[in-house]
């Protein structure tokens, strides 16, 4: 569903990803773990064209993004739902607003019609009612469930999750892994989730892949990555300051 | 902190690379302003913005500049010409207002209020994610953000200045008539001969050349906005700065090209 070839990105002299190479299988949920810093928010990025590679394809169903315009790369666009690290609410608009904006522009649905969906999602993510505020009004937690709602309101069949369960309660964090695997379930979308926390990782990964050092190190079924013989990827997921990974 | 002072070569240097990226975002505005969709709602939300609630800013900015203007051609005629020969100076008042003071000032004082803020605006959202958000929801950032705002500005520049001139002119006609108690009926007669509409339209030419700069330094500095608030605040700035100077110098040009006889 998507390829990613030999992906390169530098901010400067900065090397960002230097060669990843990750697959998307359709229907699958695949988790993107690794350091704070190691790059996996750029490369989610780079897959619905946010950013450009320097180097590298990225294939969506067999089609290239990486050298799409603007205007053709819209045309794929709606197929993504995508959760930003920090939200990104619209903070001029309200909850509803915020949600019905991709269900506006990708769809011709009726007023009502958005609105129903609107009540839907936000109902899924456990906010219901809530269609009047304006995020600043909410938490940081609600706003990040916001964020979710946004991302699916529109049913797109690839969701990227960058941190969905970062600062929130750990039984809304339950919750949300149970809402991407429902969302896995029930509508059948593939889904990459960049975490931080290797249980959430467990409970919703088919792969779990790990960036390091601008490469993927290893992707593998979440049982082998358990058992997994490479230092780094003990120590990542053990959450040991002594290994191969340096700290600072 | 010390900032390394740079060479004249790296001054030349980043104003044309700067140059380029303004020059190129205008070239994306107008490549894509006649694409669908339009965002309608943005347009007129900003029509609303950027014009209405401009108007008590031009109010008191024509009117002051209006009677501080009246208030020397008077003294000038008053003085030079002689006695009684004030009535003429309501042809040069207008001229001189509708011509340089109050498209210039309009633009200027746009530039604070409704400059800043785009710059503000779109700073924020673009270190916020908020860009790339819109991106992500099929939600294009120059068609989206620059194009309706550079359009607004466009046609809201004139059509304030358009205001201004006639609230300054009112102000120039209040003192000489009504303060300083020149002929009415004469003051009218000579402003109404000598002024031609031209005059007036070059004005508004010089504004919407104004709401262009405006709008587009404006986004362009937010969109380029980095390195949180502080990268906003210094956005604002700039914007302030540059669009007040670009207009002050784009004026001079504009004067000399536009045909005035
Ligand atoms: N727009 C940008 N300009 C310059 N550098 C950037 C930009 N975006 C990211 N970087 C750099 O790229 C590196 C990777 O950033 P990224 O946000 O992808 O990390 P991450 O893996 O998502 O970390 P975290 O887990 O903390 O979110 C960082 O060192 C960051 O400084
Ligand atoms: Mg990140």
């Amino acid at each position: 569903m998507i390829r990613i070839v030999d992906l390169h990105k530098a901010f400067g002299r900065k090397k960002v990803l230097q060669g990843v190479n990750l697959d998307l299988k359709q229907g699958e949920t695949l988790a993107v773990i690794g350091q704070s810093g190691s790059g996996k928010s750029v490369l989610i990025k780079h897959i619905i064209g946010i950013l450009r590679p320097d180097k590298g394809q990225i294939f969506v169903d067999g089609v290239e993004i990486t050298t799409l315009k603007d205007d053709e790369l819209h045309k794929i666009t709606p197929r993504f739902g995508m959760l930003f690290q920090g939200v990104a609410l619209f903070d001029s608009m309200t909850v509803a607003q915020n949600v019905s904006f991709g269900l506006e522009r990708y769809t011709d649905f009726s007023q009502e019609r958005i609105q129903e969906l609107v009540a839907e999602s936000l109902d899924k993510v456990g906010l219901k009612g809530c269609e009047g505020l304006m995020p600043q009004e909410l938490s940081g937690g609600m706003r990040k469930r916001v964020g979710l709602a946004r991302a699916i309101a529109y049913r797109p069949d690839i969701i990227l999750y960058d941190e969905p369960s970062t600062g929130i309660d750990p039984i809304r964090a339950d919750a949300i892994n149970d809402l991407i695997n429902m969302m896995k379930r029930e509508m059948n979308v593939s889904s990459i989730v960049i975490t931080h926390d290797i249980v959430s990782a467990y409970k919703v990964a088919d792969r779990i892949a790990m960036l390091y050092e601008g490469k993927i190190v290893e992707a593998a079924a979440p049982e082998e990555i358990r058992n997994s013989k490479n230092p780094v990827i003990q120590q990542f997921i053990h959450g040991q300051a002594k290994g191969p990974i340096k700290n600072w | 902190m010390f900032q390394k002072p740079k060479s004249l070569l790296a001054y030349f240097y980043s104003f044309f690379q700067q140059a380029g990226e303004v020059s190129l975002l205008l070239l994306k505005v107008l490549k894509n302003m006649f694409k669908k969709p339009w965002e309608r709602k943005v347009f007129i939300q900003q029509l609303e913005e950027i014009g209405v609630r401009s108007l008590p800013l031009v109010s008191l900015t024509a009117a002051f500049v209006g009677l501080a203007f009246g208030l020397h051609i008077y003294v000038a005629f008053h003085r030079y010409i002689g006695p009684d020969s004030e009535a003429y100076g309501g042809p040069m008042l207008s001229l001189g207002l509708t011509k340089e003071f109050i498209p210039i000032l309009v633009g200027l004082m746009v530039t604070g209020r409704v400059g800043s803020a785009i710059a503000a605006e779109i700073g924020t959202m673009k270190i916020t994610e908020q860009i790339d958000a819109l991106f992500s929801l099929g939600a294009d950032p120059t068609r989206y953000l620059v194009i309706p705002r550079v359009l607004a500005c466009f046609i809201m520049l004139p059509c304030l200045t358009m205001y201004g001139d006639i609230i300054g002119m009112a102000g120039g006609f209040f003192y000489n008539v009504y303060i300083m108690g020149v002929n009415r009926i004469l003051y009218i007669r000579t402003t109404v001969h000598y002024v031609e509409l031209w005059d007036i339209a070059g004005g508004l030419i010089k504004a919407a050349v104004f709401g262009v700069i405006i709008a587009l330094i404006g986004c362009w500095q937010g969109l380029r906005a980095a390195g949180g608030a502080e990268g906003v605040g210094k956005a604002t700035t700039k914007t302030v700065v540059i669009a007040s100077i670009s207009i002050l110098i784009v004026n001079f040009f504009l004067s000399k090209a536009l045909p005035s006889i």
